[in-house]
Formats: C-alpha cells, structure tokens, sequence
C-alpha cells in the first residue's frame, strides 16, 4: 500500500537529514519526498509518499511526530486530498513521430518546452496514474531524460 | 555586560542546576575550558578518555535523577561520545553533551580534528545543535535541557565552533525554551485511562509489567500503591529494578532471556498485561507470536512510538507513568469491590517456589556466591553499578532491590565499560552511598583507565571483578548453542598448560595507586568485601571465579519465554 503524509518542519539546517535518518534507520522505504516552502517563512512542508502496510505507516507518523523539529504532521489515509507530481521528459521525435507526440501533449495538457532537431521535451504535471499513463504512451518513441519532481499533496476544502 | 559563549555556556548550565561536568578538552573547547578555570560552581572531572565522560555523566544522571553533562573536543573526541550517547538514548537518560567544532569558517574543510558530529550523533541523540551565533547559546541550552529530562528523556549534544565559544554577545538569561514541535502528553487521556482501569478490573489474571519509566517519572510510590491495593504480581524490566521492592512477597524477578521462571509463566498464563514504562523489548518477549498467548494488554507509555511497536497493545494510554498511575489510584479508591486475584497470584508464586533462581552452593568459588555474599554484607544497602555480561545477569538476580537508582546498568545498548565510569559518576551523585561496580574480566578492561579519574578526585566505589577469564556471556552462548566450539571468548593463555592470565587486576589496582585484592577461594569473600567497604579508596577486587558458569535460566534466542533451560 501506497500513504501519502505532509511534515511540516523547522525550515533550518539539518532537518532534512533527521527525516530521512528516521526512514532508513527503521528500514522504512521511501518512495518520494519532496520539500518546499510554505505561507509561513520559517517552515518548511514535506510531503512523503510511504510504501507498507498499516502498521508501518502508523509508526512513521509516530516518529515523525516524535521529532522535535517536526511541528505537524498530516496522514491523508482517511481524507480527501488533492496530489500532483511534476515531470519533465525528453523524447526521441523524428519527423515523422513528431506530430503523434504533440497529440499525446495536447491530448493529457503538456506543455512543450522544448523542441530540437530529433527530441521533444515535455512538462507534465497531474496525479501519479496520469504521469505513468503518458509515460507508457510515449515509451514506444524512446524517452531519452526523464525527471519527476515528487508527490506534493494537500486537502481539499476547508480544512 | 558582554560575555563570551563560553561563559554563557557556563551561566547556562548553572542555571540548570548542574555542579558536574565530566570531560576531557581539546584544541577547539580550550576557550570552554579557560571559562571552566575561574568557575566555582561547576566542578570539572578530568576523565581519561571521552567514552569514560559520557559514562560518568550517565552514571551521575541515573543514580541522581539529574541530566549529566560531559564536554569533549571535536573530532576525535566527539566520536569517542558516540558509544555514550547511544548507551544513554537506549534506556532514556537525560544527558547534554558539549562538543567543541572547528572554527566556524573551516566547518566543511576537513581541518584538523573535524568531524561531522551533528550527522554522526543525530541517529544517537534525542535531539542535536550545531550553534551558529552565540546569540543562539542561551536558547539552545535551555531546550537543550528541557528536552533531556523531560517526556521520555535522552541525550542532547550541543555541537560549539571555538571562534562561538570566544564570540561575545549579551547574555539572556531567561530564554524562550519551548518547542512548537515538541509537547510531550504527561497527564494522558482521563476517559482512556478509566477505560484502562476497568479493563484492568475486569480480569481474572493480572500481571503487572513495569519498566524504566517508572524509574524515570518517579513513580515507584504510585506503582506500589497500585500493586498493592490489587494484591497482583509485578515483574520489573531490567531498567526497572529497584522501582518496585525485590523483598515484596508480589515481585515475582525479571522476565524475558534470564528472567525467572515465574515471571515467564505469569506472562504465558496471564489475561492481561498491565505494561507500565515498558517496550516489550525483545529480550522480554522472546518469540512475539508466542508471547502471552491469552493476555490482552494496557499500555502505558509516554512515548508513543513505544505502544504497539513490538506486541499490538488493546488499550493505549499516552502519558507519564507517575501521572497516569495516580489518576487510577483515585479512581481505585472509589470502587467498593475489587477483584481478587489471591488464587492467581498463588499460582505465580508457587511456581517462583518450586523453580527459585538459584546457584550451586558448593566449596568452588561462584559468581553468583560473591554477589549473594555483597548483598548480605551490605544488607542490600549499596548502588550497584554493573558493566554488560554474565555478571550483569547475576548482579539483577542476586542483589535485592527495594529503592529506585539503586541498580543502573546498560539495558538497552549493552554497553561493555559501562561500569566503572557509570560507578564514579554515580558515586559523584550520591557521595553517602556505597558504590559497587560488579563487574567482568572482559568489560572492565574496556573503560579501566577510569581507575585514574576515581584514584585523583578521591571517588570510592569498590570495582568487583568476577574473573573468569572468558567473554562469559559469548562463551555460554557458544556452549549451549554452538557446540562448545570457544571462538575468540578466551581472554587468558591460549597455552592449556600454563593457566595464566593477563591483566593482574590486583596489580593493576595497584599501578593505579589503588587497593588492589584477589580472592582466590570461597571461605576468604567475606573477610574481603569487609576489607573492601571499610576502605577509604576505590578498590579493586579479582575474585577468581568458576570459569565456565552458565547464567540460568535461560531462554534461547528467537524462543518462546516458555521454552526455558534451567540448572539440571
């Protein structure tokens, strides 16, 4: 099972690493983690996509909680949140393949930042199965670059 | 008024209340130190390696109550901690180390005796700083502090370039030191805690299971009280010993590897589990899918990450232990009826009867002999400090305990050296009392340069080597499980011919301007240990003991606690 958790922290040195010691020094795999700023200018958001079963991802909100650097914590398994990931990808395009892959962007809403003689670079940001879905589309070109930002995730409404 | 980080530094640590330091300088705390020269309220203790420092500031921490400190330099000396912050992490000791940094404009330069000592400790300390402007000291000591002693306490290292130790800046006495991130839960939930009562109340085979947080919130009046008014058995956790009276007709000994056999059989026979402070370590549980089969279990623990880590708990109460046993006390005093545990508890202690801890009492000299020998003389009166072994077992199971901080020994880590330099530190804190380290061949050795420290300050505690000149703990293991194959566990000749052995500890007593004995046959303990406590100076003692005496009982690793092998 996948969990998607947010961590705001202390926006100073050091915090990431006691993070990510607390993932590895209890064998716990992270699949993504991303950090960025937030509204407040002393804190910092992570949002940490987990791979386990309950019982590890009510131990990893436990000791993230436990981190003195760590001011909240959200667990998103029982809300209603919005996630997205951010990709940028570079793809093989001949002549005659460069049309096809401009349908494809247009198609899932990339934006297409750059173009050269035989490549095609496209952004993309959308929930992880819209990524993968793309990815899968544009495989057959041959995808020479490929980089994903991370999960950032949020709830909705209110709240 | 101006002042130097390093006098900040030490307006910091009196303002917590600390008369103690323990510690060993270097070229980057030589500011810290020349402070430390013209103090008068802060005693230093010059140790002899930096591993000692953190011991002693363990050893004065547990026998006190109070958070120790111990300064090193960087780099080498900052490593020389580690193995001390971890021995304190692992069983919940409230410590600040201070470490020097190189000068803050060769941080990331790999100077002279550099180390990256906030990476290396963050896995072995509850929290760690590097200081950045010594305007930042005042706050960063006093959360320093408060988060030492306070939820479930541990080490906190403060890592200070020397050119912060020099900077000057106004000192703010009286800093901000909360932590928005950091509220541990002390009073628990009322309505889980009455939950958890008439949990308790509702079943017919109580076992109470008590572990180090009833030594660290104070709470062994409440625990008392508690176990008392229910008439049910209490089974202490290494960490615990102490904080329940060994002497009480209800403490049924320690459970787990070489727990006693009633307290294995309550847990196996038990419905319920009342866990108080305590983690279902794994040396307690053995197997956990074999683990008190038919018990549903309370736990009450101010560390959340410690409740249904390692055995799935029923009813979880997040909170001190000393607060949430006394909310139950009052709710128990309005119940009119209690349940009644008598046959339970007749069951429990039959078995503690008919299968006692014992040893062979014959005309060999014993391990065990010596520490039963120690606890009568002493009428059960003294501190034990012990180092990690064979010894460690005997010195839990035959030394009573009937005070908290009376025991103190490396639970959790295991920490071999532990025991002199916990001994002095301990001693340090409690100057009244007398001060035993019992202790193994193999792990004195590990931290014995101490013997200078306790020989120059004038510390007494009486070091008690039961030597029998093996690593006694691997060498049971490798009788009982590997075939007797003795790989790498003898510590004297290799020769069966000569039956020498290295050090002399007598003469090394001696080397160190101390009293040194050896006490080579049975009928000569007594005379000894009377020599011994009515010495003005530490003393070490060689008792050659039996060489291949096994700890019993024992319960193989991985086993269920039922699957128990005790002396033929």
């Amino acid at each position: 099972m996948k969990h998607t958790i947010a961590a705001m922290v202390e926006n100073k040195p050091g915090v990431l690493a006691k993070i990510s010691g607390l993932f590895s020094a209890r064998a716990f795999n992270i699949m993504s983690l991303t950090v960025g700023e937030t509204e407040v200018h002393d804190v910092s958001r992570m949002t940490i996509v987990v791979k386990g079963d309950d019982k590890i991802l009510e131990q990893v909100v436990k000791h993230l909680n436990k981190l003195p650097d760590v001011i909240k914590v959200i667990d998103f398994k029982n809300e209603e949140f919005i996630e997205r990931d951010l990709m940028l990808v570079k793809v093989n395009a001949s002549k005659a393949s460069r049309s096809e892959i401009i349908e494809i962007a247009s198609i899932f809403r990339a934006n297409i930042l750059d173009v050269s003689a035989d490549t095609i670079t496209l952004e993309l940001t959308g929930r992880e199965t819209k990524l993968e879905g793309v990815i899968r589309l544009l495989r057959p070109y041959g995808i020479k670059e490929m980089v994903r930002a991370g999960v950032v995730a949020m709830s909705r409404g209110r709240k | 008024m101006k002042l130097s980080g390093s006098e900040i530094i030490l307006k910091c640590l009196e303002r917590e209340g600390v008369d103690t330091v323990f510690g060993i300088p270097g070229g980057s705390v030589i500011p810290l130190f020349d402070a430390i020269y013209d103090n008068k309220k802060i005693k230093l203790f010059l140790t002899r390696h930096e591993q000692g420092a953190a011991h002693m500031a363990d050893g004065y921490a547990r026998a006190s109550g109070k958070t120790g400190v111990c300064i090193a330099t960087s780099g080498p000396g900052a490593t020389n901690l580690v193995t001390g912050l971890a021995t304190a992490l692992l069983d919940s000791i409230p410590m600040v180390a201070v470490t020097g940094q190189v000068a803050s404009h060769l941080v990331g330069n790999d100077a002279f005796q550099e180390a990256d000592t906030t990476g290396i400790t963050r896995p072995v300390t509850k929290q760690n700083y590097l200081v950045t402007d010594v305007g930042d000291i005042s706050k960063i000591f006093a959360q320093a502090f408060y988060l030492a002693r306070s939820g479930r306490p541990g080490p906190v290292l403060i890592d200070v370039p020397s050119d912060i130790q020099k900077a000057e800046c106004e000192y703010d006495a009286k800093p901000d030191a909360s932590i928005r991130g950091y509220k541990p839960s002390m009073e628990g939930n009322p309505r889980q805690i009455k939950t958890a009562l008439e949990a308790l109340l509702a079943s017919k085979k109580l076992l109470i299971y008590a572990g180090g947080g009833i030594i660290s919130s104070g709470a062994s009046k409440e625990l008392a009280a508690f176990a008392r008014k229910l008439n049910a058995p209490v089974t202490l956790t290494l960490m615990s010993i102490g904080g329940f009276p060994g002497t009480d007709g209800l403490f049924i000994g320690m459970p787990g590897m070489h727990g006693t056999q009633a307290a294995n059989f309550a847990f196996q026979n038990c419905d319920m589990i009342f866990a108080v402070g305590a983690r279902f370590d794994d040396r307690v549980t053995g197997k956990v899918s074999a683990f008190a089969p038919h018990a549903k279990i309370v736990h009450v623990d101010i560390d959340p990450t410690s409740i249904s880590k390692n055995v799935t708990a029923d009813i979880p109460v997040v909170g001190d232990c000393k607060s949430v046993l006394k909310q139950m006390l009052v709710l128990l005093s309005a119940k009119k009826k209690m349940p009644d545990y008598a046959p339970w508890l007749k069951q429990v202690t039959d078995v503690a009867k008919k299968k006692p801890l014992c040893y062979k009492d014959d005309e060999i000299l014993r391990p065990q002999y010596v520490i039963d020998r120690f606890y009568q003389i002493t009428k059960g009166q003294a501190m034990v400090v012990t180092e990690v072994g064979q010894h460690q077992m005997w010195a839990e199971q035959f030394y009573k305990f009937d005070k908290p901080r009376r025991f103190i020994t490396s639970g959790g880590l295991g920490t071999m050296g532990y025991g002199l330099p916990g001994a002095i530190g301990a001693k340090r804190a409690c100057p009244e009392m007398e001060v035993i380290d019992i202790a193994g061949d193999g792990s004195t050795q590990m931290n014995i340069q101490e013997l200078a420290t306790a020989k120059v300050y004038g510390i007494k505690v009486i070091v008690a080597i039961l030597n029998n000149s093996y690593l006694g703990m691997v060498r049971q293991w490798q009788e009982l499980f590997y075939k007797k194959r003795y790989s790498g566990v003898l510590l004297g000749s290799q020769s069966s011919k000569d039956k020498k052995y290295w050090p002399d500890f007598k003469l090394v007593g001696e080397a160190y301007g101390l009293k040194g004995m050896r006490i080579e046959r049975k009928k000569d303990v007594d005379a000894a240990i009377k020599e011994a406590l009515a010495s003005k100076e530490t003393v070490v003692m060689d008792f050659q003991v039996a060489k291949e005496e096994n700890v019993f009982p024992i319960v193989p690793g991985g086993a269920a606690i039922d699957q128990i092998i005790d002396m033929s």
